[in-house]
């Protein structure tokens, strides 16, 4: 599904330079959940935008989905977020002057869906993140949680094989997190392959695989998977 | 995807009232004062024969002062003495159409008609060739034939308007009219004809309307005594004899001829300069030969109709819309990369540059509309006001329908040509980068 080898990114301010990713090396496969830890600054955003096509990289090789995206134009990655990729984002942004349908409709229209199949697409997007009786708020007359579940919802309704979410309840409260995150479990139970930016160990350890980063690089997340790995194991045979 | 952009060019005119609406009365403003002074000039530098105005000559000869010329460095007179006209409108070789033609007015009325009261109407006496050359339309008869215009036959041509006072707007081809003692048998009625501006005759204004009776040319002459005399400008270097102007070296009268090509020109221009030597030797035309042939487009040059001023107000116009849109630039830069946040997110969820320049020029190509309508309603304001200052320009100052449509055209083009960079600057927007800093 994702392919990265040997990805570096550098950013140049002025003099200084920031590698915010270091021979990165990461593989996906199709319908898994992984979150991906790591300290303030170690690149887990970077990677992300990346991952996403949202922005460039300086050497390496990604293949998503089989194909290398990393010659594509403008257009060509613009059509790839629009058809594939899902974006969650740790501020929600959602667009403030367009009510909850018309911001779950902004994916769908660049998709170029007739108004009809639009409409049924939001409507079930709506249903599945249980705000379906909110299309015509505004953002701004809705909670934290009702608006990172728009945000969702918004992600969603293209049916996306990939769904990157940055940090999706860093601004909500433990309850609202707990909802959104069975919300993600669920979708992945349907197939969509996530990847999830997350500083809560907590919610890290509810994905099916961790990924840690230190320094632009990822650092044995096999250790620690197989550490969970040998507590559930004593959790079974302790019961 | 028009439909989407334009519903959200829509919202985000409501979301922001006050800057959209500075932004349309800047690019109102300069549309409508541009109109104003574009229709202004239009109809000034407007050719108002077009497929005529290059065989149609109007001539001029220097029969001014010896000691000084007419203008300024060495420019003959404007009209002809009334002799020269009468001489040249004879002695113009056959085949080449000519007209004299000088403006008069006198009191007509219908006799027998109790309830239609005599009125005073502005006239214009000319020999026949007039309608043919300058293209007047008939609706009812037509203009009068050769011999009666030879004979200067009691016969009078009506404009609409004044056939409508006077008659009704009947076919009045036949009735008469009676002027001072005289009896004048319609023969035809023209059509609405308002050349502008009006090239045949400039001695009155080059905006003036156009006549309301035509009689032939050795008519008037008969009645130069006890009809209105001359209405226009007459010129004298001398003090005029006492026989009247009509004998002197006043210049009042216009003469025309149609010449179909260079070498016709040529050959006409000989046939001037043979006429003025020959006057010459019986002790007229004490100046230097100076004889001068304009096409219609010339002669409205000759005549300045379109002064310096006229084209001086209009480049200040333009300038005046240019730094209108500069400043709807500035505006729209600032309110489109004020929302770069929500650009990010579009671009992040699959808009392509191309969405999101579309998105903003049709945002753009909305307020220039919207500022073509109001500056459309200022072009007319301000057409009204040209009108009561100037008199002369009450024909010039009006909209039509062709104006209209450039109005709205060049409004468009406006705020397209002030919307490209803000918009092609929005649409470099990167998704990620703005994602990052929220
Ligand atoms: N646009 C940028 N320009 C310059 N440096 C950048 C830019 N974006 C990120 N960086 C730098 O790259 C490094 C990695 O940043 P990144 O945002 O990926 O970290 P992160 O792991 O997401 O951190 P956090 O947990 O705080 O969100 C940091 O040192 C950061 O300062
Ligand atoms: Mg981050």
């Amino acid at each position: 599904m994702l392919q990265m080898k040997g990805i570096s990114k550098v950013y140049r301010a002025d003099v200084v330079q920031t590698s915010a990713l270091r021979d990165f090396n990461l593989t996906v496969d199709e319908g898994e959940f992984v979150a991906v830890t790591g300290p303030s600054g170690s690149g887990k955003t970077t990677f992300l935008n990346i991952a996403g096509l949202l922005e460039a990289f300086d050497a390496g090789s990604y293949l998503l989905d089989g194909q290398d995206v990393s010659r594509l134009g403008d257009d060509a990655r613009s059509r790839i977020r629009n058809e594939k990729i899902g974006f969650i984002f740790q501020g929600f942004n959602l667009i403030a002057d367009l009510n909850v349908f018309d911001n779950v409709d902004v994916p769908l229209r660049y998709r170029g869906f007739r108004a009809a199949e639009r409409a049924q697409r939001i409507q079930r997007a709506l249903e599945l993140v249980g705000l379906a009786s909110r299309g015509k708020h505004l953002p701004s007359q809705l909670s934290g949680g009702q608006q990172q579940r728009v945000a969702i919802a918004r992600a969603l309704a293209g049916e996306p094989r990939f769904l990157l979410a940055d940090e999706p309840t860093g601004n909500l409260d433990s309850v609202m997190a707990r909802q959104v995150m069975e919300l993600l479990e669920e979708i992945n139970g349907r197939g969509t392959t996530i990847i999830m930016v997350t500083h809560d160990p907590e919610l890290a350890r509810r994905a099916r695989r961790n990924v840690h980063m230190l320094d632009g690089q990822v650092t044995d997340f096999t250790e620690f998977e197989a550490a969970i790995r040998v507590r559930e194991t004593r959790a079974a045979a302790g019961a | 995807m028009f439909a989407y952009h334009l519903r959200l060019a829509l919202l985000s005119l409501r979301r922001t009232p006050v800057v959209s609406l500075l932004m349309i009365v800047a690019v109102g403003l300069g549309i409508g004062v541009c109109m104003t002074m574009l229709s202004v000039y239009a109809l000034m530098a407007g050719d108002p024969i077009p497929e005529k105005s290059d065989v149609l000559y109007a001539v001029q000869l220097d029969n001014w002062s010896p000691d000084r010329p007419f203008g300024e460095p060495n420019e003959p007179p404007r009209s002809l003495t009334w002799r020269d006209s009468l001489a040249l409108l004879e002695r113009t070789p056959a085949g080449i159409p000519r007209t004299v033609t000088v403006g008069t007015g006198f009191v007509v009325e219908v006799p027998g008609a109790q309830d239609v009261r005599p009125e005073i109407v502005t006239a214009r006496a000319a020999s026949v060739d007039f309608f043919s050359m300058f293209q007047v339309p008939f609706i009812h008869g037509s203009a009068w034939s050769a011999s009666h215009d030879a004979d200067g036959a009691p016969v009078i041509v009506l404009s609409r308007a004044l056939n409508e006072r006077l008659f009704g707007g009947e076919d009045s081809v036949g009735r008469e009219l009676r002027i001072g003692n005289d009896l004048l048998r319609v023969v035809g009625v023209i059509d609405h004809w308002q050349p502008t501006p009006r090239f045949y005759d400039l001695s009155v204004g080059a905006f003036a309307d156009t006549d309301e009776a035509f009689v032939p040319i050795a008519l008037f002459d008969r009645h130069q005594q006890d009809w209105g005399g001359v209405s226009g400008s007459i010129n004298c270097w001398q003090a005029p004899p006492a026989e009247g102007v009509f004998h002197s070296e006043c210049v009042f009268a216009q003469f025309w001829v149609e010449l179909p090509d260079e070498t016709a020109v040529a050959d006409y221009r000989a046939f001037l300069d043979a006429y003025v030597n020959e006057q010459k030797k019986l002790g007229r035309f004490a100046r230097p030969l100076n004889n001068r042939l304009s096409d219609v487009n010339t002669w409205l040059d000759v005549n300045e109709v379109v002064q310096d001023d006229n084209s001086v107000l209009l480049g200040l116009s333009f300038m005046f819309l240019a730094v209108c849109l500069l400043n709807t630039v500035g505006l729209l830069l600032a309110k489109f990369l004020g929302r770069a946040g929500d650009v990010g997110v579009r671009r992040a969820l699959g808009a392509s540059r191309t969405r999101v320049f579309g998105q903003h020029l049709v945002e753009v190509g909305l307020l220039g509309a919207l500022g073509g309508l109001l500056g459309l309603a200022l072009a007319w304001a301000g057409l009204l006001g040209v009108r009561r200052l100037y008199v002369d320009y009450e024909r010039v100052a009006h909209l039509n329908a062709e104006l209209v449509a450039i109005a709205v055209g060049l409004a468009i083009a406006a705020g397209l040509a002030a919307g490209l960079y803000p918009a092609w600057r929005i649409c470099r927007i990167q998704p990620a980068t703005s994602l990052k800093t929220q």
